[in-house]
């Protein structure tokens, strides 16, 4: 286990090099140059060449890519092109927005995606398991920002429930929360429907039934904790979808996170920012996978880690 | 001579008979509530789409000052947005373009993934570890934000979104048509044809390639929703088409700003992605029951 984890980090940190030395590959060949952006139109080829040497933009890709390696081991993510300020705390500072809001994306989905999915399998083939198989399609298939634009028109402007926009109290964090859970609750609900018909069709589960157990035990004991599984995969694979679902929301709410970080940061080309930002959620994209993947071995005792 | 005719009409109807049975996966298929729904919207679509120049009462671009953000008139079905175009005939164009991103970016990521998959799954050894091992590193990466990257870096486009959005699409298709390829290779018929000493490339798009479809047909159908949902995300956010073309993403992202004055320059491209996303989702749900033994009830 412990060998499995440590093979996996190894791993993690051959991808982040790998996905850090194609975003400087990026910022590098990208037709564009920041010093254009930052400075303006009247400056001099003198001023222009200066800040093209602060920024070590004079350098060769390797050295480039270099000093930012060298940089990251020690924690320093560099500055701003734009702004100045430390990339590390303005990545942290968006990081624990988006952490607080993929949070209450995810126990919303958890919560009524299981239930939904369980109830629509057992369930199968009622007006239930049919009402919840075409809600959950009307959800995967609506745009997030089309459902975050509908809830601003309909609890912001019309009702005045909540802000449009912004953070500061918990109620800027209900609309762009639900944003963001209502296409993993339909993802949710489907996968757990899926998983649960797969297991309730084993003959452990009729012996279950036969054996006299009440209906809440075979579902919560035997077939759901058998379920899980499949289900867990799901939600990894998902991290990507609830990291892009993240990325609109926040454009969407005018939501401090990383998602709005990072897309503001790459139309300014603001290399040093996208760089950390891609770090931080690259880590924790892969950081998720492998959490996916030990899982397995403590869900399920025949799984064993290699 | 009567017996004769007695034959003839014999055959005459088992001949029918056979094309009836051909015909009959088909038409069941089409029987079904959701599979119907699924053909109605595509059906919608695709009539809307190849009738675009025709259906739409205007110039999807052309901008008209003196009818910003109006109402649904006689002229303008749906009003108008907000420098005066009209809102039917963006969205009637802006529907053909998400189908044929759907489709594009399934076409041109799905052959490349289909093919290295077939090949990886066919030849194994060395070439498919080279595959699968690039393929697996590829789905690894946060998809999402390096295509955001990528767009944003090649310069904010219509084309670049669409290989981008191709290239993440490409890993899954490996994936599929090797496990598929996989399940197939070890039948009889392959070994036979093998025996016959057919060539590689006739096994592979005579025999494997054809009974490993289904699964990629399904997964086509809900790729095909799944693109279009990104090539409008990345629009939304600025990194797609660009105005003044009316694909629906870019046409919200600026509209989201007249939501409170003009809600129809939202609601209206809005209802134009819904449909066609929920069109290939419902369909291959749809495709989904049906092909796979195990769920059929």
């Amino acid at each position: 286990m412990v060998a499995y984890i440590l093979k996996r980090i190894l791993g993690m940190i051959l991808l982040l090099l790998g996905i850090t030395f194609i975003v400087v590959c990026m910022m590098y060949l990208a037709p564009g140059d920041a010093t254009v952006m930052i400075l303006p139109n009247i400056a001099s080829t003198e001023q222009m060449t200066e800040l093209r040497r602060e920024f070590g933009l004079d350098q060769p890709l390797y050295v480039q890519y270099g000093r930012f390696l060298a940089r990251a081991i020690r924690g320093d993510l560099g500055t701003s092109w734009i702004d100045r300020r430390p990339v590390m705390s303005q990545v942290l500072d968006a990081l624990s927005y988006t952490i607080r809001l993929a949070a209450a994306a995810l126990t919303l989905s958890l919560v009524f995606g299981t239930i939904g999915g369980i109830v629509s399998a057992v369930r199968h083939h009622s007006p239930v398991d049919e009402a919840v198989l075409t809600v959950t399609l009307i959800g995967i298939s609506t745009p997030v920002f089309v459902i975050g634009l509908l809830l601003i028109y309909v609890f912001s402007f019309k009702l005045g429930w909540f802000p449009t926009s912004g953070v500061g109290s918990a109620r800027h964090l209900i609309l762009p929360a639900v944003t963001l859970a209502s296409f993993l609750v339909a993802y949710m609900a489907r996968m757990t429907r899926s998983c649960m018909l797969e297991v309730l069709g084993q003959e452990y589960i009729r012996t279950a039934r036969a054996k006299g157990l009440r209906e809440v035990v075979v579902l919560c004991r035997h077939a759901l904790k058998n379920a899980l599984i499949p289900m867990v995969t799901v939600v990894g694979l998902q991290v990507g979808l609830l990291l892009g679902g993240s990325v609109i929301t926040e454009t969407v709410f005018a939501y401090p996170g990383i998602g709005s970080l990072v897309v503001s940061a790459i139309s300014a080309r603001d290399t040093p920012l996208v760089q950390g930002c891609v770090l931080v959620i690259s880590t924790g994209f892969i950081l998720v996978n492998l959490i996916v993947d030990v899982s397995y071995a403590f869900i399920d005792p025949r799984v064993r880690l290699v | 001579m009567p017996g004769d005719g007695v034959a003839v009409r014999q055959k005459v109807a088992a001949i029918k008979q056979g094309g009836e049975d051909r015909l009959r996966p088909l038409a069941r298929f089409v029987r079904r509530p959701r599979a119907s729904i699924a053909i109605a919207i595509l059906g919608f679509i695709v009539l809307v789409a190849a009738a675009a120049g025709w259906l739409a009462p205007h110039d999807p671009t052309k901008a008209n000052l003196s009818l910003r953000l109006e109402g649904p008139s006689r002229d303008y079905p749906f009003g108008t947005d907000w420098i005066g175009r009209c809102l039917l005939s963006r969205v009637i164009h802006g529907i053909r373009l998400t189908l044929f991103i759907g489709l594009g970016t399934v076409a041109l990521g799905g052959g490349v993934g289909v093919g290295l998959g077939l090949l990886a799954g066919f030849y194994g050894r060395t070439l498919e570890m080279i595959i699968m091992r690039m393929t697996d590193l590829l789905l690894a990466f946060p998809y999402f934000l390096l295509t955001i990257v990528f767009v944003a870096v090649l310069g904010p486009s219509l084309v670049n979104a669409v290989i981008a959005i191709s290239f993440w699409t490409m890993p899954h298709y490996i994936r599929l048509a090797r496990a598929a390829v996989l399940s197939v290779k070890a039948r009889e018929f392959v070994e036979a044809a093998k025996a016959l000493g057919r060539p590689d490339f006739r096994i592979l798009t005579r025999h494997v390639f054809p009974n490993s479809l289904a699964p990629l047909i399904v997964q086509s159908s809900i790729f095909c929703a799944q693109n279009m949902l990104m090539a409008a995300s990345l629009s939304f956010l600025g990194l797609g088409a660009q105005p003044p073309s009316p694909e629906l993403g870019a046409m919200l992202g600026t509209g989201r700003t007249y939501l409170r004055a003009a809600p129809q320059v939202v609601a209206v491209p809005a209802a134009g992605i819904f449909l066609g996303v929920l069109g290939f989702n419902f369909l291959g749900d749809a495709l989904r029951d049906f092909l796979d033994p195990r769920l059929r009830s």
